[in-house]
């Protein structure tokens, strides 16, 4: 009777310490996997956030503009064009989208798939904080805010390095040869109000979403100090394609030669190589 | 084609008269307007005498002093003036196409692209955009070259499309041959876009068409076209009169229809094609302007090709403006602003002349 008792309670203890054991290697597991491991990118800007923070390893394929770092695994999917099959074959744990077409992500949640939108900001304050969120939703906190940090020191001294006397030139940013451009409420625009120039789109962004097409006439009168370009790539704008359209003779910066050659693609992003694309606008704004 | 149209004068006549002295001048006194006011507005104020002495001044011999800086003198002649003449070049060149098409096809509906004209210099030109190399893309002349390559080679196979069907149903299938054509380039223009979103906006922009990049060599590679197609068509405006009795009775009265109409179309698309490649899709010009004229002024070819040539002419420019002023110094896409008031003021002509008619 009495080794009865002891048995049935040994046997209890003992099935109360495989079912504990058990469910706190499982609970390990799951810390193990509690972060995504097979990502989707389907934003060229998500694509570059998430190896500067150190995620790549977790990227298993991004969409066919995400062209940068050369390291990322490029596919033919589209983020403009989704196809929720083509994406889903991909298994991923998350996916991260900055445009939604029909919908597709509601599709892709019902496969049980995370999808995370992360559309176009607007200033860099948002911008640091789409970092430090993906950080955490990757498990890389710490990587997402050394880069914010590394980011804001940089751009601290690329502004600080213009002399006061060109912090205030009037910019045209240059989407298209047809002058579409960026008002100061665009993310481009709030990386020239660091350096304190005045964007001559404000003048025409009174509708739409800060990307007004102007006229050409406007610029010429407006006589901006300074132009990007940021369609270099897209439509071989260069600084004597500029020089030639007739009337821009008479524009300052086509006179003094502080027309910015911009990466198209760098110039329509918003992650951290917003630093080498302030790097040369502020080369420019120096000279002449 | 001279003896065409004599013999077609010696047809009986179809309706009423050629152009009346009221109605020529005060679509002549329309234009000009148009055309004043679109010298003088714009996102940056010149004044109306100011413009006047700045034109005197480059005649020689006036001494008139030059009154504009070099910043307003470049504003005033080298962007908004190429950009009037253009928009003029190119409005009088799609409504006369539109009025010609709607002739020789008789059948109201027809518009300048009717033919694959728009469809083929679409496609061209997103080929140019999306495939040539940047340095290609930079020159003002690759997409223009191409989307006029596209839109004479579209009408070519509608046309052999057309013929191939019999010269018997030669209107119905020539329309029939152009909506297969454009349905095939606006596919295959499709499917190029959709594999480059990267370019989408380039694409979209030339689409949509509009003068907000107009120069003075854009208006001289138009010009020629435009003035040569203009002229076949007005000298054709009886033969069109007759043309729309019918292929039968056309034919009856001693005209050789197949090369009238030949004359009539290779000419209103050699002048599209051209305005199209250098001003993109500008939709309802074609169809709005010669209508008006139709029910205001006269139903007979005799009238409506020569003022439809200088009422589109009026239209377009005063569209531009508008497309440049009512968000300035941002622009509005030319094609929004001739569906936007072109509609409402189509209808109004619709509503007033059915008394008349």
């Amino acid at each position: 009777m009495h080794r009865l008792t002891i048995a049935v309670v040994a046997a209890v203890a003992a099935a109360l310490a495989v079912v504990s054991l058990s469910a706190a290697a499982h609970r390990h597991t799951r810390a193990e996997h509690r972060h995504p491991h097979r990502i989707v990118s389907l934003s060229p800007t998500v694509t570059e956030d998430l190896f500067a923070i150190g995620a790549g390893k977790q990227v298993v394929a991004v969409d066919e503009d995400s062209d940068y770092p050369n390291r990322a695994p490029r596919t033919s999917l589209s983020g403009f064009t989704p196809n929720v099959e083509a994406i889903a074959k991909y298994h991923p744990d998350l996916v991260f989208i900055s445009y939604n077409p029909g919908n597709f992500a509601s599709q892709l949640r019902k496969l049980g798939i995370k999808v995370v939108d992360e559309p176009a900001v607007n200033g860099l304050g948002r911008a640091y904080k789409e970092i430090v969120g993906l950080g955490r939703l990757t498990g890389h906190v710490k990587g997402a805010k050394a880069v914010v940090h590394s980011m804001r020191t940089h751009l601290a001294a690329i502004v600080r390095s213009v002399p006061k006397t060109r912090r205030h030139l009037r910019v045209y940013h240059e989407l298209d040869p047809t002058y579409y451009s960026a008002t100061s409420r665009t993310f481009i625009g709030s990386i020239y109000k660091l350096f304190g120039f005045r964007d001559i789109a404000d003048g025409a962004g009174g509708t739409g979403d800060g990307y007004p097409q102007l006229s050409a006439e406007y610029i010429i009168a407006k006589s901006p100090q300074i132009i990007v370009l940021a369609d270099t790539k897209c439509c071989g704008q260069n600084y004597a394609t500029v020089a030639a359209r007739p009337g821009w003779g008479t524009i300052s910066a086509v006179q003094h030669h502080r027309v910015v050659l911009a990466n198209d693609d760098v110039a329509s992003r918003w992650g951290p190589r917003i630093v080498q694309f302030a790097r040369t606008v502020a080369r420019i704004a120096k000279q002449g | 084609m001279t003896a065409t149209a004599e013999r077609a004068e010696a047809a009986p006549r179809v309706e009423a008269r050629g152009v009346g002295l009221r109605a020529g001048l005060v679509t002549v006194a329309f234009l000009l307007a148009a055309l004043l006011v679109g010298l003088a507005v714009g996102p940056v104020h010149v004044g109306i005498g100011s413009i006047v002495r700045s034109a005197l001044s480059y005649v020689p011999f006036l001494h008139v002093h030059q009154p504009l800086d070099a910043v307003d003198r470049a504003v005033l002649w080298q962007v908004r003036a190429p950009r009037v003449a253009l928009a003029g070049l190119v409005g009088g060149m799609l409504a006369v196409a539109g009025a010609s098409y709607q002739g020789v096809f008789r059948n109201p509906l027809c518009d300048p692209y009717l033919l694959g004209v728009a469809g083929g210099a679409g496609l061209g030109a997103t080929l140019a955009i999306v495939y040539a190399s940047a340095a290609a893309t930079g020159s003002s002349w690759t997409v223009p070259l191409a989307a006029f390559a596209g839109a004479i080679a579209a009408v070519v196979v509608t046309y052999a499309l057309g013929r191939s069907a019999g010269a018997t149903h030669m209107t119905g299938a020539l329309v029939l041959a152009g909506v297969t054509m454009a349905t095939f380039t606006a596919a295959v223009q499709t499917f190029v876009q959709q594999q480059h979103t990267q370019q989408l906006q380039n694409v979209y922009a030339w689409l949509l068409g509009g003068f907000s990049t107009a120069t003075w060599r854009d208006v001289a590679i138009c010009a020629p076209y435009v003035a040569v197609s203009s002229l076949v068509l007005v000298l054709h405006r009886r033969v069109l009169d007759v043309l729309s009795l019918g292929d039968d009775e056309a034919a009856s009265l001693g005209m050789d229809v197949a090369r009238a109409r030949l004359a009539i179309v290779v000419a209103a698309t050699l002048g599209t094609a051209a305005a199209v490649s250098v001003s993109g899709l500008i939709a309802f010009v074609g169809i709005i302007v010669p209508h008006t004229i139709r029910l205001l002024v006269s139903t007979s070819y005799r009238a409506v090709v020569p003022l439809s040539l200088v009422a589109g002419a009026g239209f377009l420019v005063v569209t531009d403006v508008v497309a440049r002023t009512v968000l300035s110094p941002a622009e509005l896409p030319i094609g929004v602003v001739t569906a936007f008031l072109g509609a409402p003021f189509f209808a109004v002509v619709l509503r007033t002349a059915r008394g008349v008619r």
